[in-house]
């Protein structure tokens, strides 16, 4: 391959030089005047087009009359007329009724399930699995009723928040103030001995007389809980803080307090329905 | 007389940083209140020992090179430690237990994210760029430093900026505005540096001995100006009180944010893009030993390109409560920026013409060359996503990242790189590095890992970006967030390992120029001390 003569080294140098550097006296390359020629005839078309120049009162609105907020607008509007129907139907349908009706079912397990992952994911997962004082939605275990009314109602009011008069509300007291420590360690293992395993069989003895003077009232005899309360369970192996001795012993003591927000007011009564349908689906619903 | 003077500084200095210390209503303020006081503590000591002693004579004669050999040092070990805490922060967003229980409130992601921004675009940008252009200036004016020991203030003053804002970040001490987190007494400080960098490099060009002043030191003073300008017009706020970190913006709501983004999207285009521009004009021509391509196109290309950055800052507002007119100003000017930018792409590129065997031979011109490279691509892809359609889906994803890191760790780290290997045996007088074969290294552990690193951040981010907006027919959202943070975990690894690769060439960089400086052999005596030309 015969190397190219090098002919363009003719072009001549400005004449300076700075520690050594020189500089050419090349022209501006073509291709890249004219791509800047033309970016520049663009913006200037482009800022005709649309809202671009600051004036006095106001910038220019652009021939196109475009606006990123009207334009959302009209995205979100279409696709609310597009369900409008639907959702009339859903917010008027029984509860118990939606997931006869096979549209409407498929509809509001779509609906539910993107309500979900936008509100509900963040604090019970988005595979709605819950977390450690976040319910898990997928079992059976329900504290404030599991038919699909009693989940409507829980999110549409929600629990223990002072934005909605109408939110369940009840509140364990801390055990911390009332009982010895030695009477807490009693009962947290016979609460433990309720679903098997007291790592102290003669505490949970002991244990069994405390429970009944002080907790039986909202959990009743068994521990099976009272949902109308939102009492817990206790007999069940299922645990919203933890199972082990010293989570039962730290509920016990200084009690706990989980709220939930009241989604009457951030969502349409159609997309409350459709949650509550998505979740009552998800497993363990009554 | 002039030492009494300081000492009357620096003693008042250190007792107000007692005070300060002392009434400090939080921890960082505190901490850093003790810095002071133990810096000009030190000082006033350091002066008080040499008051009276006659002062050893500073041949003026000669180059100022012991601030730039301070300032390739600190450029140097600031970049490992800016690539460490920022391949750690990736690994802690693929293993989230990386975020210490331990450590919670000190090193987790929200605290470390800053400390790894400043510590690449300030500690190691800012540093190269000092001293760089320190080196730069001397050269093409054929002029020493202006001011005598002001360099040296510049030098030292702007590392303990790096240092204060560094311990408060991590104690707590924070504007949470991007890039430009520290609070108003270190803003304050880091103006009086600033202003005495510009005085120094203004009074050097003044006094230069050559007739035009070269187009490296356009760039170079364009970025210490505007710098100057958006760092006082972004920080100005009022502090709660004297005695602690926190202040109050002036600015607020969408105001805030566009001063923010002039301010952010100008830190780009004047820290590091002008400011490296005037790196490349320099370092390029001499290793390549070749003239620049044209002195035309760096005219038209320079003014253009300062012209229109200062603009371009709302397209970080797109689809946000900014007004739609200043987004497309932002965007229409950001588009307008792309042959202007591209114009240092070419004027670097073409400079190497007739010299293209030296790619094969000098593994440095290489590293230069894929810079520039990298250079011109992240100038085509900002445009590009400064355009509003594409913004929609880009804005907020892993893309942007991925874009800022092939500009950061290609055009700047390689930039940087060249010009420390170029600098090294120049400065400490050898014949050349200690091995060539290590800078080869270094060059393809940079370059794979960054092609790792922005690759699976493109993926990663049009990906996110996607699953963000998908819709089913009903017009309800497919996938959660929490959806798409698990599908980016396989990226996220491919992008820790990226950064693995890119420091460990560096630390063969370091370990390169230490054994240059160690081993090399020396140039003979006598050629020492480069002296001004004319």
């Amino acid at each position: 391959m015969a190397k190219k003569p090098e002919t363009k080294q003719e072009v001549s140098t400005t004449g300076h030089s700075w520690d050594g550097i020189e500089e050419y006296n090349n022209p501006l390359p073509r291709w890249w005047l004219w791509t800047l020629y033309l970016c520049i005839i663009w913006g200037i078309g482009y800022t005709i087009a649309y809202p671009a120049w600051p004036m006095i009162n106001g910038a220019t609105k652009g021939v196109l009359g475009y606006s990123t907020r009207a334009e959302v607008a009209a995205d979100i509007a279409a696709v609310e007329a597009q369900n409008e129907a639907i959702n009339t139907k859903l917010a008027g349908t029984e509860l118990t009724e939606i997931s006869a009706d096979p549209e409407l079912n498929g509809y509001a397990q779509s609906a539910g399930a993107a309500v979900f992952k936008t509100w509900c994911a963040q604090c019970h997962g988005s595979g709605a699995a819950g977390a450690k004082g976040y319910p898990n939605l997928l079992d059976n275990d329900w504290l404030w009723g599991g038919d699909i009314e009693a989940i409507h109602t829980t999110i549409s009011h929600g629990v223990r928040n002072e934005t909605d008069d109408d939110a369940h509300y009840s509140e364990m007291p801390a055990f911390g103030e009332m009982l010895e420590n030695e009477e807490i360690d009693q009962v947290v293992n016979y609460v433990l001995s309720l679903s098997g395993d007291a790592p102290d069989a003669a505490l949970a003895e002991a244990g069994a007389v405390v429970f009944e003077d002080n907790c039986a009232v909202c959990h009743m005899e068994d521990g099976t809980g009272d949902r109308s309360q939102g009492a817990p369970n206790l007999a069940d192996a299922i645990w919203l803080y933890g199972g082990d001795f010293d989570t039962v012993k730290e509920t016990v003591t200084y009690s706990r307090f989980g709220v939930m927000p009241n989604w009457n007011e951030r969502l349409t009564e159609a997309q409350v329905r459709a949650v509550a349908t998505y979740v009552h689906s998800l497993g363990g619903g009554e | 007389m002039n030492n009494y003077i300081k000492l009357i500084v620096l003693g008042l200095i250190t007792l107000f940083a007692m005070i300060a210390a002392n009434f400090a209503r939080d921890l960082a303020y505190m901490v850093n209140a003790l810095t002071i006081m133990l810096v000009a503590g030190g000082l006033f000591l350091w002066t008080l020992r040499r008051t009276g002693e006659t002062p050893v004579a500073v041949d003026q004669s000669i180059y100022m090179d012991d601030v730039v050999r301070a300032g390739v040092i600190a450029t140097a070990l600031w970049g490992v430690v800016g690539f460490l805490a920022g391949t750690f922060i990736a690994f802690q967003l693929a293993f989230p237990e990386l975020n210490f229980e331990w450590a919670q409130g000190y090193v987790n992601f929200g605290k470390l994210r800053p400390l790894h921004t400043s510590a690449v675009i300030f500690a190691f940008g800012g540093n190269a760029l000092i001293c760089t252009s320190f080196y730069v200036v001397q050269r093409t004016s054929a002029a020493r430093l202006w001011g005598g020991n002001l360099g040296w203030f510049v030098f030292w003053g702007y590392n303990l900026f790096i240092v204060l804002a560094a311990t408060g970040y991590i104690l707590g001490a924070t504007q949470s505005k991007e890039y430009a987190e520290p609070e108003w007494y270190v803003d304050l400080w880091l103006t009086i540096v600033w202003l005495s960098y510009l005085a120094v490099f203004l009074g050097t060009i003044v006094k230069r001995k050559e007739r035009h002043i070269y187009v490296a030191n356009w760039f170079y003073l364009s970025f210490i100006i505007t710098v100057a300008m958006l760092h006082v017009v972004n920080n100005l706020s009022i502090p709660v009180s004297i005695w602690g970190s926190k202040s109050v913006q002036v600015f607020s709501g969408v105001q805030d944010a566009m001063t923010q983004w002039w301010y952010g999207h100008n830190a780009v285009g004047f820290f590091l893009t002008a400011g490296f521009l005037g790196m490349m004009y320099y370092f390029v021509p001499k290793q390549a030993e070749r003239p620049i391509y044209s002195y035309k196109l760096s005219i038209i290309h320079f003014w253009a390109l300062i012209f229109l950055y200062i603009w371009a800052g709302p397209h970080h507002l797109h689809y946000t409560a900014l007004p739609d007119w200043a987004g497309t100003l932002g965007m229409v000017f950001s588009i307008i920026l792309w042959m202007p930018s591209w114009g240092g792409m070419i004027n670097g590129l073409m400079t190497l013409s007739g010299a293209w065997d030296k790619l094969r031979t000098d593994p440095v011109i290489r590293m230069m060359v894929i810079s520039i490279g990298f250079y011109g691509m992240s100038t085509f892809e900002g445009p590009m996503m400064s355009i509003r359609a594409v913004n929609s889906l880009s804005h907020y994803t892993d893309w942007t990242i991925g874009h800022v890191h092939s500009g950061a760790l290609g055009w700047n780290g390689m930039i940087t790189f060249g010009a420390l290997y170029f600098l090294v045996p120049k400065l400490w007088h050898r014949e050349r590095l200690y091995s060539l074969s290590l800078v080869s290294w270094h060059f393809w552990l940079a370059t794979i890992g960054i092609i790792l690193y922005a690759a699976s951040m493109w993926v990663t981010g049009i990906m996110e970006g996607l699953m963000w907006r998908e819709v089913d027919a009903n017009g309800f959202l497919v996938n959660s967030f929490a959806d798409t943070v698990g599908a980016k975990f396989p990226m996220y690894v491919v992008r820790g390992l990226g950064g693995v690769m890119y420091i460990t060439g560096s630390l063969i960089m370091c370990y390169n120029l230490f054994m240059t400086v160690r081993r090399s052999p020396a140039i003979e005596a006598g050629a020492h001390d480069a002296v001004p030309a004319e």
